[in-house]
């Protein structure tokens, strides 16, 4: 019989006091459970939108805001950058080190869901989340000269209804383009912010505001050009620098361009982003460490305090285990005595204390892992709807790991004054004593 | 085997003084032999055995069971000698209510250090007539069978010494004799030294050997 069983059995003995303490550990541990998956969550949700390509080159001005708004679709563009400045990546100074280059234009909604106008090299050529190709669950990518078709992200389709031959009339300003787009493609589900949004022929973006002008006539504005009052501001959509009637290539205005720089040797791309950042017309950075820079600097903190909330209720916990077996070592004296007086020596009872502590808060522990798990299990389909981000509920962190020698820990801390009160145990009294 | 020489134990009372409880020039008892210690209330028949089991440790004085003297060992010594060597039957049983019949008798197996031997384990349990409540937690059981299974427990690291705390006090007077017999028969059989502490003149009275404790004048007189 070894000493987990005696443990074991002592914790059966007071089985409604253990099963509340292994309760209130599990909420605990649950709840760590939880801050490890949203960290999680929001961390891959967070660097799966900045994979696929290593540089992002828009207008001047906030790094953040840029990747902001040209990786996630949140806040405004910081502005628009000359199609020339585009076509130097295609077949100009940078053309040698550009391996694939793709512009997005935005500035249009539908349905509150960002529409970016973009290249079909958008999904031809760029890939997600460790260089896989982007797939269509439905239709095919659109067509260079086809400049009104368009593909939608998998949440994007869910959440407007739009499905393939279906239209829909891009918005700026709160007026909606008498133009509409041709659903030709739905994306299938990706885990990145692509996932909540519509992408158009870039050629059809441009048009939108062109068509609105010839209605409108020479010298009046057009809904979209509200814009320009932002524009000051660097808010401007993209085709709303798209002054020149004829269409000409060079007076159009791409928001962001997304690079993927040819395999260099160490350090080449950084040379060539402060080559774009040392120009007046444009800035280029890395997005995968800008986010970075964000998790560690907001969400991190936030992380953190989560975790301190969530570590705060497991030892919490872990005191009422203590407090649990504390408050039993009344009842118990005489027990320990008899084992004693049977030739357990001082360090054995101790020990079967301490192993009852870790029992406790291993089998809460791990109820709560079952628990957390549970919930992401339940939970998971809303996760990935709202943020892309597929998550099991057999899917463990490695940082859970973490867990299995925390609670170790907690437990021998907590359970020393106890089990010293065992040691201490004076088996002559407690054995003249009736249980 | 068991032999005791100028052993002195007293409490410290409340307010300081101190309360003689042993005083014991020479008390010895033969490999094998089964005596009856008897005395009134309070006279230390208890106090006497938890020193023999080294429970207690005497304020001076030896006590040596098989040439061991228990005094000169450390306190982890001692557990493990008490564990090997010595049974003790308590008055209350003290049986662990957590544990069956069966895990009651092998967890004193377990504290001695050795691998616990299920089969004797199982034996001593059909010995004593309870090979149908191996399973049985204390509390499912009668007053009788508990204390037969604390006899049981008692023998099961084969001990040379069986320390008995006025094993049939607790026990309906129907079921006296037979725990009395049981205690006999098992030391008996495995050769195991008896001292059994009673005030029950009708329990004494069937051993060959009597010594009285007397109170306050802790002699052992061998009658």
């Amino acid at each position: 019989m070894s000493l987990w069983k005696i443990a074991w059995r002592s914790i059966q003995q007071r089985s409604l006091a253990s099963a509340l303490t292994a309760l209130s550990m599990a909420l605990g541990v649950s709840l760590v459970v939880a801050v490890f998956v949203v960290h999680g969550v929001v961390d891959l949700s967070f660097r799966r939108g900045g994979e696929g390509y290593d540089l992002i080159v828009g207008a001047k001005g906030g790094r953040q805001q840029l990747v902001l708004n040209t990786v996630f679709y949140m806040d405004k563009p910081t502005g628009t950058i000359p199609y020339s400045y585009y076509e130097e990546f295609v077949d100009g100074q940078f053309a040698p080190w550009t391996e694939t280059v793709v512009p997005v234009c935005m500035g249009h909604d539908y349905e509150g869901i960002q529409v970016v106008g973009t290249t079909p090299d958008m999904f031809d050529l760029l890939t997600y989340r460790d260089g896989q190709k982007y797939k269509f669950a439905r239709g095919r990518n659109f067509r260079v000269e086809e400049p009104f078709e368009a593909v939608i992200g998998a949440t994007a389709a869910k959440e407007t209804g739009l499905d393939i031959e279906k239209t829909f009339q891009a918005v700026h300003g709160g007026e909606p383009h008498e133009q509409e787009f041709t659903v030709v493609g739905v994306l299938e589900h990706t885990g990145t912010p692509n996932d909540r949004a519509l992408f158009v022929n870039m050629d059809g973006f441009y048009k939108l505001h062109d068509h609105q002008r010839g209605e409108e006539g020479p010298g009046e504005e057009g809904p979209g050009e509200e814009g320009h009052e932002e524009q000051t501001d660097q808010h401007a959509s993209a085709h709303e620098d798209s002054l020149d009637h004829d269409n000409r290539p060079s007076s159009k205005r791409v928001t962001a361009i997304l690079l993927c720089v040819k395999a260099l040797p160490l350090g080449q791309s950084r040379i060539i982003a402060q080559q774009i950042n040392s120009g007046k017309d444009a800035q280029a950075v890395f997005p995968a460490k800008v986010i970075a820079g964000l998790l560690s600097g907001m969400v991190g903190n936030v992380q953190l305090i989560l975790l301190i909330f969530a570590v705060t209720v497991v030892v919490v916990a872990g005191i009422g285990i203590m407090v649990s077996i504390y408050n039993s070592m009344n009842d118990r004296r005489h027990e320990i005595a008899v084992m004693r007086a049977l030739g357990a020596s001082r360090s054995t009872v101790m020990v079967v204390i301490l192993l009852e502590s870790i029992l406790l808060s291993l089998g809460g522990g791990l109820l709560g892992l079952l628990l957390g798990h549970g919930a992401i299990g339940i939970l998971a389909p809303l996760i990935v709807e709202q943020t892309g981000v597929a998550m099991g509920m057999f899917q463990f962190r490695p940082n859970e790991l973490i867990l299995i020698p925390g609670l170790v820990a907690l437990a021998t801390l907590v359970g020393y004054l106890p089990a010293m009160a065992a040691y201490r145990t004076d088996v002559a009294k407690s054995l003249t004593t009736t249980p | 085997m068991l032999y005791l020489k100028n052993v002195k134990k007293s409490f410290t009372q409340p307010d300081g003084s101190e309360l003689p409880i042993l005083d014991i020039d020479e008390f010895q008892v033969a490999a094998a032999e089964q005596m009856v210690l008897v005395g009134e209330s309070g006279c230390g028949k208890t106090t006497l055995l938890h020193v023999i089991s080294g429970i207690s440790r005497p304020d001076s004085g030896r006590v040596k069971i098989d040439d061991w003297d228990i005094t000169l060992l450390s306190e982890a010594e001692c557990d493990r000698f008490r564990a090997k060597n010595i049974g003790y039957v308590f008055q209350t049983f003290n049986l662990l209510p957590g544990f069956s019949a069966l895990e009651n008798v092998l967890l004193a197996m377990r504290f001695s250090g050795e691998n616990p031997d299920k089969g004797r384990a199982k034996h001593l349990l059909d010995r004593v007539g309870l090979s149908h409540r191996m399973t049985h937690k204390p509390t499912m059981m009668s007053v009788g069978e508990q204390q037969r299974v604390a006899v049981a427990r008692a023998l099961a690291n084969k001990p040379k010494l069986l320390l008995a705390d006025e094993p049939t006090a607790n026990v309906d007077s129907g079921h006296q004799q037979q725990i009395l017999d049981l205690v006999r028969e098992t030391c008996g059989e495995e050769d195991v030294t008896l001292v059994l502490v009673t005030h029950s003149s009708e329990v004494a009275g069937q051993f060959g050997r009597i010594d009285h404790l007397e109170k306050f004048n802790q002699v052992a007189v061998n009658q």
